[in-house]
């Protein structure tokens, strides 16, 4: 047994048996990966793959889970505070009446607590994490006013301001230009080489060598997950984007038109995820 | 002008008791609706001031009286249920959640119309004053409500000062929220709850057709005025404590005057005064706006077709006529003589007898734009691999937009070229 449990002790995230269903149809199936800690990981499939699903039910934000998620050998619950998720940046309304500061403010909400004030010292954090994204001269601007790339940045802040271990980030290299994407990226690595895991949608494959550590190659169910020497290479490319995987997402809908029962029905009690 | 003085003086105890209650019910639905406005979830608000009427009447039946605290808790009910069965029909069934609403709107309303007939049949309602709760009427308001009312106002009011942050951040983004581990579900069973309390006091006034309106209208008119949850919240508050002040006013001077549409006229008054007036997000602020910009626009046109014919002449400083300077470039007359008179005034352009001559800015001016056309066009077809013959319409718009910043960029990124693709010089200053 503790064997076992050393064997963990370097597993940032493990998923056991993951499988993630909307409206009763499955879009990710039964997916088993652990990730070592530190690593700088990219998570690559094609549109539509389950990319942002994964992420999703990691940070338990989808309704129908089975399987489970252990983060640092804990469940999500317990370790909260040392993970952090950045949304992809469409995800919400920037036409929301906040400034710069606001928003990476939000990144210290889970460690106040609920009915608390952010505090100097919680501003001086925020301030700084500006200054790392090279957003400094924007503090008070108005979110409505940000480009494409600045918007990006500043949720990057929010995320380093959760000053955490764990990042899931979805797709923070949208709309970002080619400056923009080298100064992130730089950030990245140096989170990654002082002991923080983080782990990144991405699409463009041209970069996946040079950026990453780790890839996970995902396709409605887990194609690869290792170092990118060993995992990404053309034959498994060619299985993660090539060909539709027709029969999968069809029993998917059947599922889905039949009213299948869950499979989570039975397996909830297992779930640690509940 | 009489009964003006008479009600703002608050003399009489009875209109103490009107002015306080409706500026209470007004204001704390309008703090309250500040967030349902930021979830966009108006036509929640909607449903639920239409469900509390089935409930209202139905408590009115089963305690037999008038009892605020009685009806307040009936009206409860029914909109807390409504608002449940809106959650469990758009979970549970392939109806989409705007249906869903639409739906429990229309049934829980056509019940409660359904009953109030009926103890109107009986002869009961209108000495009840239980019709009043359709359109409001805030001048039936007596020391018994204003107690009930206060405790509402206040409970809804802290709960908003507490949970301003949660409240704010689930607003923006409910899945960050969620991640961060805020107990998202339960923070939203808050303000469901508050925003059904304050739909229950808030019919007093405006009355169930119109409260919806109350509780977002405040909001939208504040949010054309700042850039901040906070002031935004304030703001809505005060607009409609005005509002609740003068529907109260109104129902004082005419008591046959129903307070709620008043209410919603004076609250719907201020919205559109803030949709026109208000700077940077207002009609008219946009409106003239954009005239700067094309007066603006129209002007460098002139400089520039004068730097063209200065080019082709090798003399800059040439006075020109109007007829010269529609060769380069058809202009229509009036921009043209308004235009040239504004140019003149800045110091871009001298003239004497009808003839225009640049000035020494005026030819730099005209200069930058020419060359900013000409860089762009270069741009375009090195960069974009765009035709030569295709590139003219496009530099023409965004040669007035480069700012000095893009200016320099774009020079060092095609490394200080000095033709463009039409081989014309590209003017350096
Ligand atoms: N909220 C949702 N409801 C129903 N289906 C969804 C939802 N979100 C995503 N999907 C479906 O799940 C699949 C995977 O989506 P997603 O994880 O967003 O893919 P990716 O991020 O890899 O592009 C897609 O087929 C998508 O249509
Ligand atoms: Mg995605």
């Amino acid at each position: 047994m503790t064997t076992v449990r050393n064997g963990k002790k370097n597993i940032a995230l493990e998923l056991h048996d993951l499988t993630v269903s909307y409206d009763r149809k499955p879009v990710l199936w039964d997916v088993d990966l652990e990730l070592p800690k530190g690593k700088l990981v990219g998570i690559l499939g094609p549109n539509g793959a389950g990319k942002s699903t994964l992420i999703k039910a990691v940070m338990g934000l989808t309704p129908n889970s089975s399987g489970y998620v252990r983060l640092f050998d804990r469940n999500l619950d317990e370790v909260r505070d040392r993970i952090s998720y950045v949304p992809q940046r469409e995800s919400v309304d920037w036409d929301f009446p906040a400034s710069v500061l606001d928003v990476v403010l939000m990144g210290r909400y889970g460690k106040l607590g609920l009915f608390k004030r952010p505090r100097k010292s919680d501003k001086e954090v925020a301030l700084d994490c500006l200054r790392k994204v090279g957003m400094e001269a924007y503090t008070g601007r108005q979110i409505s006013q940000l480009s494409g790339g600045q918007q990006q940045r500043v949720f990057l802040a929010r995320a380093l301001a959760q000053q955490a271990d764990l990042y899931f980030m979805d797709e923070p290299f949208a709309g970002v230009d080619a400056a923009t994407e080298k100064a992130i990226i730089g950030l990245l690595r140096d989170m990654s080489s002082k002991g923080n895991t983080v782990i990144v949608v991405h699409h463009d494959l041209q970069s996946v060598t040079e950026y990453f550590d780790w890839v996970i190659l995902l396709n409605l169910r887990l194609v690869a997950c290792g170092p990118t020497k060993e995992v990404f290479n053309a034959e498994l490319l060619q299985e993660t984007y090539g060909g539709k995987l027709t029969l999968l997402s069809d029993v998917g809908n059947l599922m889905k038109h039949q009213h299948f029962p869950n499979r989570e029905a039975n397996a909830s009690r297992m779930n640690p995820l509940k | 002008m009489n009964s003006f003085f008479e009600f703002f003086s608050f003399a009489d105890p009875n209109i103490r008791y009107v002015v306080l209650g409706s500026i209470l019910l007004t204001a704390s639905s309008a703090i309250v609706g500040s967030f349902t406005f930021l979830q966009k979830k108006a036509l929640v608000g909607d449903a639920v001031a239409h469900a509390v009427l089935p409930g209202v009447c139905l408590s009115f039946i089963l305690s037999g009286e008038k009892n605020p605290l009685i009806l307040v808790v009936g009206a409860f009910v029914t909109g807390w249920l409504s608002l449940v069965l809106i959650d469990v029909i758009a979970a549970r069934s392939k109806i989409k959640e705007d249906t869903a609403i639409g739906l429990v709107l229309s049934v829980f309303f056509g019940i409660g119309i359904f009953i109030l007939t009926m103890i109107q049949k009986s002869g009961a309602a209108s000495q009840t004053g239980l019709d009043q709760y359709l359109f409001g009427k805030a001048a039936s308001l007596v020391g018994q409500d204003l107690v009930v009312f206060g405790i509402v106002a206040t409970l809804l009011v802290l709960a908003v000062y507490f949970l301003f942050k949660e409240f704010t951040l689930i607003a923006f983004d409910k899945e960050f929220a969620i991640s961060l581990g805020i107990p998202v579900r339960r923070v939203e069973l808050v303000l469901t709850t508050l925003t059904v309390l304050a739909v229950v006091i808030g019919i007093q006034a405006v009355g169930v057709v119109l409260m919806a309106a109350m509780l977002i209208t405040p909001a939208a008119a504040a949010r054309f005025w700042t850039e901040k949850v906070i002031t935004m919240t304030w703001l809505a508050a005060v607009f409609g404590a005005i509002s609740g002040l003068t529907g109260a006013y109104i129902s004082y001077v005419a008591p046959s005057m129903p307070t709620g549409p008043w209410i919603v006229v004076v609250v719907s008054t201020i919205a559109f005064f803030s949709f026109f007036m208000a700077p940077k997000k207002g009609i008219f602020y946009k409106m003239y706006h954009q005239s700067r910009i094309k007066a603006n626009i129209n002007d460098e046109n002139i400089l520039k077709a004068l730097y063209h014919l200065g080019e082709e002449e090798r003399n800059f400083y040439q006075q020109r006529s109007t007829e010269d300077i529609l060769t380069k470039r058809s202009f229509e007359r009036t921009p043209l003589f308004k235009g040239l008179r504004r140019l003149k005034r800045q110091g871009y352009l001298d003239e004497k007898d009808g003839l225009w001559t640049l000035s020494l800015e005026g030819k730099e001016k005209g200069q930058r734009v020419v060359k900013l056309h000409r860089l762009w066009e270069l741009y375009l077809t090195e960069y974009l691999r765009i035709a030569p013959d295709h590139v003219h319409d496009d530099a023409d718009t965004i040669e007035h937009i480069l700012t000095p910043e893009l200016e320099q960029r774009l020079e060092k990124l095609l490394d200080y070229p000095t033709v463009d693709p039409h081989e014309s010089e590209i003017p350096y200053g």
